[in-house]
């Protein structure tokens, strides 16, 4: 029989041992991912492979495209997600505003594909006429604004409302109060709120079948298909040729390089800044 | 009478939805003078001292009723911005609250620069004037890049003191600006109160009675949201009209 202390003592360890199992476990996905993309996809990888476009046998075009539409996104939806935040955070005590919360909350579970054959339908079809980096764009948008909006959100509420007051007290408005002091006090959680969701759009596949479509060649217009990774690694992986099939682990490859590079950057930058 | 009062408060009830917190509150506010609000918890001082800058109004669900006059003029008046009185009567909180992500010297610019009123005055002169007013300048001239909230807490206080001082206003509220602090630091802040009353109008709220005798000329009995006892702070302390004022500065209670 185990007196008290020992007993506890070795729940203690138990316990310790099963959370430590379960790291194990829950590490095991993203290494086995990690580990088969850089296995099949690094050797794909040389300067003709990054620059060419793809009928040369390169995936230069899907790259370029990739940073376009996170550009284009990111000037559509960013503004409009962290603004929408702000307003929910701030403004956010009426019946409007928690509207406003539920559909964004919906829109956050809304299914990629839906949100592609919605863009397709609308845009696609209906306004533009063809495939777009344009429609592409705010097909992504539809999926990046909840998300910036949620987390902006949730990033100002943990402002310490001693902070509002410091400031109105001093006699400013109360926009002036939180574009510099509330929203500054909750940049490290908004950059990297902002930053999680363009990674996700960086990845996303279904939206951009239907608005992008997908091209052989680098940018041709704004009114044109257009190239992304996920695109390239969805097509090449379809075809029967090896040679395309490993040419869509070296595109994978390449996406998660991309969107570690952007986490990376981003928190350097906002560290940076942060401690001025 | 009217003429040497700063600030006067007439027939004032404020309540947080159903629940009165204040009943008919009448105080005179005498100019270049330290007004201590004094009474156990809960009993309306804190509601009491945030109507008179028209912080009261921001919590949801905040009523009020009554006039507040500023140099004889309602400031719940419909025509009068509460931006426009909170430049004229500043705050100081319980809780030491520099703005974090400021360093010392953008704290106490802070007040001009997020109400635009910079213009034509040269921020260098006004910050290093705050921090002297506010006995922080020896203490922090070497140090106006770190960031406002690494310094101890009484010197945020006194920090904070100066962001105030820096928008020139005409009154000063501190809602019991040393309950979070040691009695050192507390002994600082009570000297400077002692000394803004030269230049300000300065109300403080307390629950330390001993501070209110210390630093106040006029003393607020306030008990259960109405007020008890008001007048010279000599007289609320060593001659109480009320039963109930007695009993509290005796220690009796609260």
């Amino acid at each position: 029989m185990l007196s008290g202390y020992s007993f506890r003592n070795f729940k203690n360890k138990l316990f310790f041992a099963l959370c430590l199992v379960c790291v194990v476990v829950a590490v095991i996905p993203l290494a086995s991912i990690l580990f088969e993309v850089i296995a099949r996809g690094a050797s794909q990888i040389n300067v003709q492979f990054l620059t060419a476009n793809s009928l040369q046998g390169g995936i230069g075009p899907a790259i370029q495209g990739t940073f376009i539409i996170i550009a284009f996104t990111s000037i559509v939806g960013i503004p409009i997600g962290v603004l929408s935040g702000v307003y929910l955070a701030e403004f956010g005590d009426n019946k409007y505003a928690s509207a406003v919360r539920t559909i964004n909350n919906v829109l956050t579970e809304v299914p990629s594909i839906v949100v592609g054959i919605t863009a397709f339908a609308i845009i696609v079809v209906g306004i533009t006429g063809t495939y777009s980096p344009f429609a592409g764009a705010i097909a992504l948008s539809f999926i990046l604004i909840p998300i910036v909006a949620r987390t902006t959100e949730e990033s100002l509420k943990l402002v310490p409302n001693s902070a509002r007051e410091a400031a109105l007290a001093l006699g400013a408005h109360k926009w002036r109060s939180t574009f510099s002091v509330v929203v500054p006090a909750a940049r490290s959680g908004l950059v990297t709120g902002t930053l999680l969701a363009v990674a996700r759009i960086a990845g996303e596949t279904a939206p951009l079948l239907f608005t992008i479509l997908g091209n052989n060649y680098f940018f041709q217009g704004l009114n044109q298909p257009m190239d992304a990774l996920p695109l390239r690694i969805f097509n090449n992986s379809r075809q029967p040729s090896p040679e395309l099939q490993a040419q869509a682990w070296g595109a994978a490859l390449i996406l998660i390089l991309i969107v570690l590079a952007l986490n990376i950057g981003v928190r350097l930058a906002s560290r940076g800044k942060l401690r001025r | 009478m009217s003429t040497n009062m700063k600030m006067q408060s007439i027939g004032l009830n404020a309540w947080f939805g159903q629940k009165q917190a204040l009943k008919d509150i009448n105080i005179s506010i005498k100019t270049n003078s330290v007004t201590a609000i004094i009474g156990p918890s809960g009993c309306g001082k804190s509601t009491f001292i945030r109507t008179l800058n028209r912080m009261h109004e921001l919590t949801p669900s905040a009523k009020l009723s009554g006039q507040i006059l500023l140099d004889g003029k309602n400031i719940y008046d419909k025509d009068i911005d509460p931006v426009m009185i909170r430049r004229r009567v500043g705050m100081v909180f319980q809780k030491p609250n520099p703005f974090p992500t400021m360093s010392i010297y953008d704290n106490v610019a802070a007040g001009l620069r997020l109400t635009g009123t910079k213009k034509g005055r040269n921020l260098d002169e006004v910050v290093r004037h705050s921090l002297e007013q506010a006995t922080l300048w020896d203490e922090v001239k070497d140090d106006l890049k770190k960031p406002g909230t690494s310094i101890s807490g009484g010197q945020q206080q006194r920090l904070c003191i100066a962001r105030a001082i820096a928008l020139q206003p005409e009154v000063i509220l501190m809602d019991e600006p040393c309950s979070a602090l040691d009695p050192i630091a507390t002994a600082k802040i009570e000297a400077l109160v002692v000394q803004l009353k030269e230049d300000y109008t300065v109300v403080i709220v307390t629950h330390n009675m001993q501070q209110a005798a210390r630093v106040s000329d006029f003393t607020a009995f306030m008990y259960l949201g109405q007020l008890i006892e008001f007048g010279y702070t000599t007289s609320v302390f060593e001659n109480p009209r009320s039963e109930l004022t007695e009993k509290y500065i005796t220690g009796k209670f609260g």
